[in-house]
Order: C-alpha cells, then structure tokens, then sequence
C-alpha cells in the first residue's frame, strides 16, 4: 500500500519546490520594482500633479515607463493629448506581451480583462521564463499581485513624503525619472541596431527640442525605430542582391 | 483639468494596450517587421525622454548636475547594480553636485 502513495508524495513535493522556486522569484521582482513607486510618487509630485492625480496614475495606468513619461510631458508644459500620446506608444509594448502570455497562460475569457492590468514588463519576464503554465500562472500572479500592491503604496508615500520636503530638485529627485528610463532600455541594447535607433531617438529628441512644441520632439524620436529599420532592410536588400548577381 | 485629460487619455490607451494582446487571435501582430519594430519603438521612445529629461530645461538644451547623476547611474548600470540602487546613485550624486556647486 506504500508504494502507490509514494509516487505521487515525491511528485507533490517536486512541485511544491518549483512553486516556491517561482514564488520567490516572482517576490523579489515585485518587491525591488515595486519599491521604485516611491521615486514615481515623488517625481510626480514634484511635476506639479496632485496627490489624487499621482494616485491614480499608479491604480489606473500601472505601467512605470508611461507613468513617467506623461508626468515629465506635463512638467515640460506639453498639450495633454501630446503627453498622453507619448505615454500610450511607450504602453504599446503591453500589447505584445499579452499575446505571448494569452497563450502560454490560456485564461478564461471572463478573466482576461481583469488580468490585463498587471500585462506589464516584469510580469511577463517573470511569467515567460518559467517552463510550465503552471509555473507560468503562478508567476504572473504574484508578481502582478505584489507589484501592484507595492507600487501604490510606494506611490502613495513618495508622493506624501515629496509634499513633505518641499523642493524635490534641492534632493537630487528630478534625476530619478531619467535614471529609471536609462535602467529599463540599456538592457534593450543588446545589437547595432538597437544602439543605433537609441542614438537617433536621442539627436531627434534633443535636435527638435528647441524648435518643436513640447512633447512632440519625443514622438518625433520614435521615428528612429521604423527608419533603422528601413535603412536596415534596405541594406539587406542590396547586400542579398549583390548576393544573386555574384551567383549569376 | 487638462492633467485629468491626459490621466483619462493615458489610463483608457495603456489599458487597452494590454488588453488587446490578450483577445486578438495569436498570429495577428506576429509579422516578424510589426514585431520588431514594437521591440525598437520603447528603445527609441525611452533613449529620447532619458535626452530629454537630463539635458533639457524648458525648451532650452542645458549641462547640470542631472548629467553627473545620470552618468553615475551608467556607472551603476555597467557595474550591474539592482535598479533601485541605479536611480539611488542618480538621485545622491545629482544632489551632491547641486550642493558643491551651490
């Protein structure tokens, strides 16, 4: 009668380790981005946006890189539909993380609008490198559940303690938002192309500055990404031409 | 009120951003070109607002403290520092240049 259990005992306890395994995992991606709500919190405050306003951001949009990104817009004085527009092409990216997750998590239908909110980057690195969807579901969820819940608290006391110590900038705090930016995408360069479409997005941004309305240069960068691509392509093109008529 | 218009404009895009990718039949946005180019469009995206915030100042291009922050978070970056401690050595050295420099 012992063996027939044992199988399965050894079974369970394989899966209760890779749980924990991805648990952990899962947690200290949660808790270490979920910190970085504070210096949210207190850039936002510092922009000028109300405690209601910040707040909300961190509820509702809960996607780090455009929460930033439309605070500094509307710092810098931009149109809000400018703003906004810079911070919705910076959440496009969500969009293509959800299809790989859709799959590999197969949720409900009923389930997937609520899931939708926490389809951000550290969910989905934490979720698409696990091997099993059971690994995979557990990972979304708790990284999702303490990100979210991190995130707005931190959000929420950055935002009271920036209220506090009155001129952010006198701290050094007006560097954060540039530093997270440079923290998200120089893991991003990791070809010449991605070098390269950084380094045009930065002489578009900086170059147009001065002559276009504020939050419009950063839209304007984004073109780096389909023009290297194009001049890529095209240098493909000719090289797999010059291929042929060597071949001929 | 214009901020409350970009905070709806900006909650209702990024929302369905994230939940499209999880409706739409896998294999619509999986073109290899659509592909890429959502993968370099954050990069060009995020390289501008880090220009942007460091060197700007309104609408006028200016060298300050933010440059000697940011370069210690590339310092911090190559070192491979936890990203709290990348945006910790930006804010400290940014405020320790504003406070030698006056």
């Amino acid at each position: 009668m012992a063996e027939p259990t044992a199988l399965p005992d050894i079974h369970a306890g394989a899966e209760d380790r890779a749980d924990a395994a991805v648990v952990r995992d899962a947690l200290g991606v949660g808790v270490a981005v979920g910190l970085s709500g504070f210096a949210f919190g207190v850039t936002s405050a510092g922009s000028g946006l109300t405690l209601l306003q910040t707040c909300a951001l961190s509820l509702l949009v809960f996607t780090g890189a455009s929460q930033f990104a439309l605070v500094g817009a509307l710092a810098a004085g931009g149109n809000p539909l400018t703003a906004a527009a810079g911070a919705f092409f910076l959440g496009v990216r969500n969009a293509f993380y959800g299809l790989r997750l859709s799959q590999l998590l197969a949720l409900p239908r009923a389930v997937r609008p609520f899931a939708a909110q926490w389809v951000i980057d550290e969910t989905a690195a934490v979720a698409l490198a696990q091997p099993t969807r059971r690994g995979a579901r557990i990972g979304f969820a708790v990284t999702g559940l303490t990100l979210y819940a991190l995130w707005n608290l931190t959000t929420l006391l950055g935002a009271l303690g920036a209220e506090a110590i009155g001129d952010t900038d006198a701290w050094g705090l007006d560097a954060a938002g540039p530093a997270v930016f440079l923290a998200l995408f120089a893991p991003m360069l990791v070809s010449t192309t991605e070098r390269a479409v950084a380094a045009l997005a930065v002489l578009l941004g900086l170059g147009l500055l001065p002559v276009l309305p504020a939050g419009v240069p950063v839209l304007a960068a984004a073109l780096a990404a389909p023009v290297v691509l194009f001049l890529e392509g095209r240098r493909r093109g000719i090289a797999r031409d010059e291929a042929e008529e060597e071949a001929r | 009120m214009s901020i409350w218009i970009a905070i709806t404009a900006t909650v209702a895009g990024c929302y369905v951003a994230k939940l499209v990718g999880l409706l739409v039949p896998s294999g619509a946005l999986e073109r290899p070109l659509v592909r890429r180019l959502a993968a370099l469009l954050p990069v060009a995206l995020l390289a501008a607002l880090t220009a942007q915030q460091t060197f700007a100042d309104g609408r006028a291009l200016v060298l300050d403290a933010r440059a000697a922050g940011l370069a210690a978070a590339a310092v911090a970056l190559v070192l491979r520092a936890p990203f709290l401690l990348v945006v910790a050595a930006a804010v400290v050295v940014t405020a320790g240049v504003r406070a030698v420099g006056g």
